[in-house]
């Protein structure tokens, strides 16, 4: 996949910059952004530093078991085939719950490990293939969970809306249709899958 | 104050308490997990430095601007406002230029105009896909990821469509 987005986009960009007579921008930009990427990649190391440690110790307190045992009925329905409480579920449970709190930072490492862990718990024979849950969980975190979105009302109120807040029924409405249709293309695409095998 | 900034030190005290109570070596076991973190890290970024790349060309390119263009026939049909077109394309790849052109948005329609809303609902129900994507599955190094892309911009298309129509139901 990831081979078609990366060729793809840097073809398309090219023409368009082409099109639109901005080339000289386009290639300032590639080789200004390599220095963007590695700054990103520096912000992310001290985040994912931070909550791995965090996370380290809730794991082995025990406190992320308990967690995914209160989880686990709503999960499992999402989730098939992984331990009720076992390490995989616990960094699912921990990573849904960031997204809904709005903590983005921890979320992303959270998933990560949710992924590894999956990967160790299922442990296919074929590595380089996504399995059903995994897809499941990255799906997931392409969607919005978030409760609040801080972002989007602070900007409001920088910009002088009256309300900014006004629009949080519209956003649990359109985040829970996006996230039902995220699930359910899921759920139906990897039955296709299943049945081709069978 | 708000929510986010008591939730972290109440996360991060609460889980120190409660792992001493347990009596855990905090320290040993966190210092273990920043050693993993930076596991993480390495595994992740080439991918990541990829996609930063490919992006930053993507919005320099103003390709975003001759989709939206290209497609707003499709907009119209859908209520969509032309203004949140660019945001629509964009917001996938990359969550800093999304807010780049949401904050032209709201400065130049206003934070409680039609467009303005409908940025603003289509800003805080989504993520950043592509993102997400790539750094999932390079952690797992997953090269085959099936019908992950397709499930997600499924997501993505319906975020854009209800965040116009909920914005005119409930907004205007």
């Amino acid at each position: 996949m990831m081979k078609w987005i990366v060729a793809g986009m840097m073809i398309i960009s090219a023409m368009f910059a082409a099109i639109n007579g901005r080339m000289g921008e386009l290639s300032t930009a590639l080789l200004e952004e390599c220095g963007g990427a590695v700054q990103l990649a520096l912000t992310l190391t001290g985040m994912i530093c931070l909550w791995s440690g965090i996370m380290r110790v809730a794991q082995s307190s025990g406190l992320t078991e308990k967690l995914a045992k209160i989880s686990a009925p709503i999960l499992s329905l999402l989730f098939r085939g992984l331990k009720k409480s076992g390490k995989a579920m616990q960094y699912i449970t921990l990573n849904i719950t960031a997204n809904i709190l709005g903590l983005g930072n921890a979320s992303t490492p959270f998933g990560i490990a949710a992924m590894r862990e999956i990967e160790n718990e299922e442990n296919s024979p074929r590595h380089d293939i996504a399995s059903d849950n995994m897809i499941m969980l990255t799906v997931l975190n392409t969607a919005s969970l978030q409760l609040v979105p801080t972002t989007a009302a602070a900007l409001r109120l920088r910009y002088g809306s009256e309300a900014p807040m006004e629009i949080l029924p519209a956003v649990w409405i359109t985040s829970v249709c996006a996230l039902a249709a995220a699930v359910a293309a899921v759920k139906i695409c990897g039955r296709i899958s299943r049945r081709k095998r069978l | 104050m708000s929510f986010s900034d008591i939730i972290i030190p109440v996360i991060f005290a609460g889980v120190m308490i409660y792992a001493l109570c347990m009596k855990t070596d905090v320290f040993s076991e966190f210092t273990a997990g920043v050693k993993e973190g930076l596991h993480t890290i390495y595994d992740i970024f080439p991918s990541l430095f990829c996609l930063v790349v490919t992006v930053a060309a993507f919005r320099t390119s103003g390709g975003a601007e001759l989709i939206t263009t290209l497609i707003s026939p499709l907009l119209d049909l859908l209520g969509f406002p032309y203004e949140c077109g660019n945001l629509m394309i964009l917001r996938p790849f990359s969550g800093s230029g999304a807010i780049a052109i949401y904050e032209n948005i709201l400065k130049t329609s206003g934070p409680d105009s039609y467009a303005g809303s409908v940025a603003s609902v289509l800003l805080g129900s989504s993520e950043t896909t592509f993102y997400t994507l790539s750094v999932y599955f390079a952690a797992v190094k997953a090269k085959k990821t099936r019908y992950a892309l397709f499930a997600a911009l499924i997501g993505d298309f319906v975020c854009a469509v209800v965040s116009a129509v909920s914005v005119r139901l409930l907004l205007i």
